[in-house]
């Protein structure tokens, strides 16, 4: 198939940025959307163009460093999928596709397509961990009893590659979903209620610090996410959170 | 107070303040219903409203509940406004959010704009002129087209605030899980139907019919 895209240009995070316009033609349905990208940069190199700077890494949708707001979406059209599972089959031939970064002040431009989601890995390492003795000596993780509910919802919040889509998605940039996402797996389960007051304290101040948004629950974040992660861990967030506060 | 310095904690502010106006408005709208009543029903009601103690002493916390939502409202959407410097050029924002959702703002300005009208068309004459008989006052107004078209409007917007507004404070205030979310979001909708049309049938029907 032949495409148009309309792509971000910018070359650093000082630089202004603006649309650019390229064609791609004998696109291969098969293609994954990055595949596609790839082609692009392939010609762009040959004809010694700059290639477009976009994050990619395991291209199977469990990494998380694959971005890009794709015709107003974040990781494309589809669901439950990140951008490197995005194929070309989902678009049509003469199709028009926008391709934008993940936009929002928490996470500056680096260059193109590239921007720095290190925010997220600051708020959790502000508090999404629990302080075990690792050397050697540490119990048996099942030897204390976890309700199967419980382990699956704390499994499913788990699921979060902190990919940023949430915010990319969120009218309001806000980082909820992935904050919440990261305290639930740990207030789930007993091995993470120890520390949970100081672990929701720190990572709602350091989501603040950061100068993501504030959450509206519109929704937005839970039908983008590549992961399915539910609305319901964000009111989970907001109860701990008032716990701890209280 | 660090805890109301965070985003959180303000929305949890805004939460707490909007589920009290939507017990306010359930209130307001029993009492409006007394207009199908007649004079008598009505006017009864209107003086118990003046009158009773307990919502006296409710009228300034109502007063500062909405300025407090009101206020906090535009706070917390100008940060959110800020928190994206750069948009979109293209956002396909339907295909994941409702619109309602996604304009609070709007439909609570216009809802700001609606209320100052409201409070010079009635509450303002009810609490310093002696009137009587504010069914006669309540009836005279509906006959003027524009009143009654402005306040059918303003309903309508008040119920799509709801609509997002309702569950969205309870999800705030902790109260969503997988059990129960469908039920909740089933209750906001009713709720915000409700008064969408309860208050503008009052209004269409002394437009219409008297």
């Amino acid at each position: 198939m032949n495409l148009t895209l309309k792509i971000w240009r910018q070359k650093s995070a000082q630089d202004k940025g603006q649309i650019v316009e390229y064609k791609v033609k004998d696109i291969s349905d098969h293609m994954s959307f990055l595949e596609m990208l790839d082609v692009l940069n392939e010609s762009l190199v040959a004809k010694d163009e700059e290639p477009i700077a976009f994050d990619h890494d395991c291209r199977e949708g469990i990494c998380g460093t694959c971005s890009l707001h794709i015709n107003g979406e974040a990781h494309g059209p589809d669901r439950l999928i990140t951008t490197c599972q995005l194929h070309m089959r989902t678009f049509k031939d003469g199709d028009t596709i926008f391709i934008e970064p993940f936009r929002s002040k928490a996470f500056p431009i680096i260059k193109d397509l590239m921007v720095d989601r290190s925010a997220l890995d600051r708020i959790q390492q502000a508090g999404g961990y629990i302080s075990v003795n690792t050397s050697g000596n540490s119990q048996d993780a099942n030897a204390i009893p976890i309700s199967k509910p419980n382990a699956d919802e704390s499994m499913d919040a788990a699921a979060c590659i902190g990919c940023g889509a949430c915010v990319a998605s969120c009218k309001n940039a806000s980082a909820m979903l992935f904050v919440s996402a990261k305290v639930s797996q740990y207030a789930l389960l007993p091995q993470g209620r120890i520390e949970a007051k100081d672990r929701v304290t720190n990572m709602i101040k350091q989501m603040d610090k950061e100068g993501f948004g504030n959450c509206t629950n519109t929704g937005a974040c839970e039908m983008e996410c590549p992961k399915g992660i539910s609305l319901n861990n964000i009111a989970r967030l907001n109860r701990e959170y008032l716990v701890a506060s209280i | 107070m660090g805890y109301f310095s965070s985003s959180v904690g303000r929305k949890f502010f805004m939460a707490l303040t909007g589920l009290f106006l939507v017990v306010f408005l359930l209130v307001h709208l029993i009492a409006n219903l007394t207009l199908f009543g007649g004079p008598d029903a009505f006017n009864a009601a209107s003086h118990f409203m003046g009158t009773n103690p307990l919502i006296q002493i409710m009228q300034p916390v109502l007063a500062l509940g909405f300025v407090a939502h009101i206020i906090m409202g535009i706070i917390l959407e100008y940060k959110n406004m800020i928190s994206r410097p750069i948009g979109y050029i293209k956002n396909n924002a339907n295909a994941n959010s409702k619109w309602t959702s996604r304009n609070m703002i709007v439909t609570g300005l216009m809802i700001f704009a609606f209320l100052f009208l409201h409070i010079i068309n009635y509450f303002i004459p009810f609490k310093t002129t002696e009137i009587h008989n504010h069914y006669e006052f309540v009836v005279e107004l509906f006959k003027n087209p524009i009143y009654t078209f402005i306040y059918v409007i303003a309903f309508i917007l008040l119920g799509m605030h709801l609509m997002h507004g309702f569950q969205s404070s309870l999800t705030t205030t902790g109260i969503r899980n997988r059990k129960y979310q469908k039920c909740i979001e089933q209750m906001g909708v009713a709720y915000s139907i409700i008064i969408a049309i309860g208050f503008s049938s009052i209004a269409l029907w002394f437009y219409f019919v008297n």
